[in-house]
């Protein structure tokens, strides 16, 4: 079976998101990896561990990787791969099932394992439930949970690059600006600690006003509760859980959050999970591994002072 | 301009699902349901697109059981004018959906379709982008915000930060959270919704073949995490932080 990767790059270098998703497609057969945009990160493609081939197409409608320019790139190399596999980011969570209806595949989405060929397990109702799900479709369509994959080594390979046409732009959509969030703090999808806030911060300046240095004493993203977002404290990609982002850090520090079942599906995962709250009832507590009852507004000024 | 919206009828967002003890599914039986909290925003927003003028026709679309009609007298009663049911007792899947929109949005011709970006049973987030790919129109996914003009400026939620994108209409837009708040249906509203014409048709009427292509071989619940230490102090908790090794 040969596999097909989408690579996830910023124009020059590859996102880690990219490499967990390369593991995953290992264990369906030979992996081949298409760059849609740039050269550079074609290039650097070519490094990761375990790729047979690396197709870079180019176009400066396939320079901001818009879902109606890289799917018609990806349905005719499809031609030659049984199975297409993307990380479950915003960028492939765009493109893939443009990808699976264009094939006539019903997409398997936020893979967790791969249990065969056709098999696979994925989360279902907030990650309350996991299935068990067959693909009967001939060709797999499928989006990865990145922190579900040992992440493939960035550095070690040779692949060969195959330019390959980009086919044509559709020219029904374009790219106007990307408002990126600034921050001198690691991603949170890829940060080692993170602290986490929610709505009993009370205020956007009281959430950043003691997060912030608690954070960069532990070299740490920060994260928030979807009610932390939805109160305004903190923008929306700060927000971990369900509807946010999906985190894997080796410590998670939940601060003011009770641990609603949203929540607790973008992080559960966690090495270690340490908690703080004033109810010692939060359902927080029930899958932290480290608690600590009590006021937060003390706590966590006293914490960062003692770091 | 017309809209379309669809909604599905899911859990409620509150409930907590229970896995069936024979791995078959979530158990469904007397749990309360509502409308896709996603698709409560793509009602909403086309409301207000209508509000503003921009847009004169709403229809709302559900795909589902006989019950789905009430979904849609929701959507009636928060402002939609009118609505088709699709009935069905399968579960169908996204790409099932997308085929039907797909057949629907060529009689009705619209100008935008918004849907929720994922529903929270199933949780795949595709139907949006398939439609746009079966329909062969242009895709604002995760939308935080949407003008009207010629085009479709829409604002999206990505990994990075807020990316914006012009649409040639028609096009397909998928919600996120933050695009608006969804209005409560007032009691007058819920009443005259009631007289508000809705459709039934079946996926048979639109030459649709709704078969699933994935097959669910169990479900279970998942791994619980055990509960750990509660530590009783700043002090304690420093120094398990550094047994760690994330502090100094």
């Amino acid at each position: 079976m040969s596999v097909l990767v989408l690579v996830e790059h910023d124009g020059a270098t590859i996102k880690d998101a990219t490499l967990a998703t390369v593991t995953a497609a290992a264990k369906l057969g030979e992996v081949h990896a298409l760059v849609a945009g740039s050269d550079a990160a074609a290039q650097a493609a070519a490094k990761i561990a375990g790729l047979a081939k690396v197709y870079s197409a180019n176009s400066p409608a396939l320079e901001h990787q818009l879902a109606e320019a890289v799917a018609p790139v990806v349905v005719k190399l499809m031609a030659d791969h049984d199975a297409f596999v993307v990380p479950a980011t915003t960028t492939g969570k765009n493109i893939a099932p443009r990808v699976a209806a264009l094939l006539d595949v019903m997409q398997v989405s936020d893979v967790l394992s791969v249990e065969g060929p056709d098999t696979f397990t994925r989360p279902i109702y907030a990650g309350n439930a996991i299935a068990t799900v067959k693909s009967n479709d001939a060709k797999k369509v499928l989006t990865v949970r990145t922190t579900a994959f040992e992440k493939a080594a960035a550095d070690g390979g040779s692949a060969a690059v195959e330019n390959v046409d980009a086919a044509g732009d559709p020219g029904t959509s374009s790219f106007v600006g990307l408002e990126a969030s600034k921050s001198e703090r690691p991603e949170l999808t890829s940060a080692k600690v993170i602290v986490s806030g929610g709505r009993a911060f009370g205020s956007s300046e009281q959430f950043h006003a003691l997060l912030d240095p608690l954070a960069d004493k532990l070299g740490a993203a920060v994260g928030a509760s979807r009610a932390a977002v939805d109160a305004g404290y903190a923008p929306n990609d700060y927000q971990v859980g369900q509807t946010g982002k999906i985190v894997a850090p080796e410590v998670y520090v939940a601060i003011g959050i009770s641990g609603a079942i949203q929540h607790l599906a973008g992080m559960k995962d966690s090495k270690t999970i340490v908690a703080i709250n004033k109810d010692e009832e939060a359902p927080i507590f029930q899958v932290a591994d480290i608690g600590l009852v009590g006021d937060l507004f003390k706590i966590v000024p006293e914490l960062t002072e003692k770091l | 301009m017309k809209v379309l919206v669809a909604v599905k009828r899911v859990i409620d967002y509150n409930v907590k699902p229970r896995v069936k003890m024979d791995g078959s599914g979530v158990d469904l039986m007397n749990v309360k349901m509502s409308m896709n909290p996603f698709d409560e925003i793509a009602v909403e927003e086309a409301i207000r697109l209508k509000e503003k003028g921009t847009v004169t026709e709403i229809v709302a679309v559900s795909i589902g059981p006989a019950k789905a009609q009430e979904t849609l007298r929701t959507a009636l009663a928060m402002g939609a004018d009118r609505a088709i049911l699709v009935q069905t007792d399968e579960e169908v899947e996204p790409l099932g959906v997308a085929k039907i929109l797909a057949k629907i949005a060529e009689g009705e011709q619209p100008q935008l379709v918004i849907l929720g970006k994922q529903a929270i049973d199933d949780d795949n987030n595709a139907t949006g982008q398939m439609l746009a790919a079966l329909l062969g129109w242009p895709q604002g996914t995760f939308a935080s915000k949407i003008e009207l003009g010629g085009d479709a400026t829409v604002t999206r939620e990505v990994d990075g930060g807020l990316e914006t994108v012009k649409l040639k209409l028609p096009a397909v837009v998928t919600t996120d959270l933050r695009l608006n708040e969804p209005r409560y249906a007032s009691l007058p509203n819920i009443m005259k919704a009631k007289s508000k014409p809705l459709e039934t048709k079946s996926p048979g009427d639109y030459g649709v073949d709704v078969a699933r292509r994935l097959e669910t071989l169990k479900v279970v619940e998942p791994a619980k995490r055990q509960a750990g230490v509660k530590v009783g102090s700043v002090d304690e908790l420093v120094g398990k932080l550094k047994a760690l090794g994330v502090a100094k």
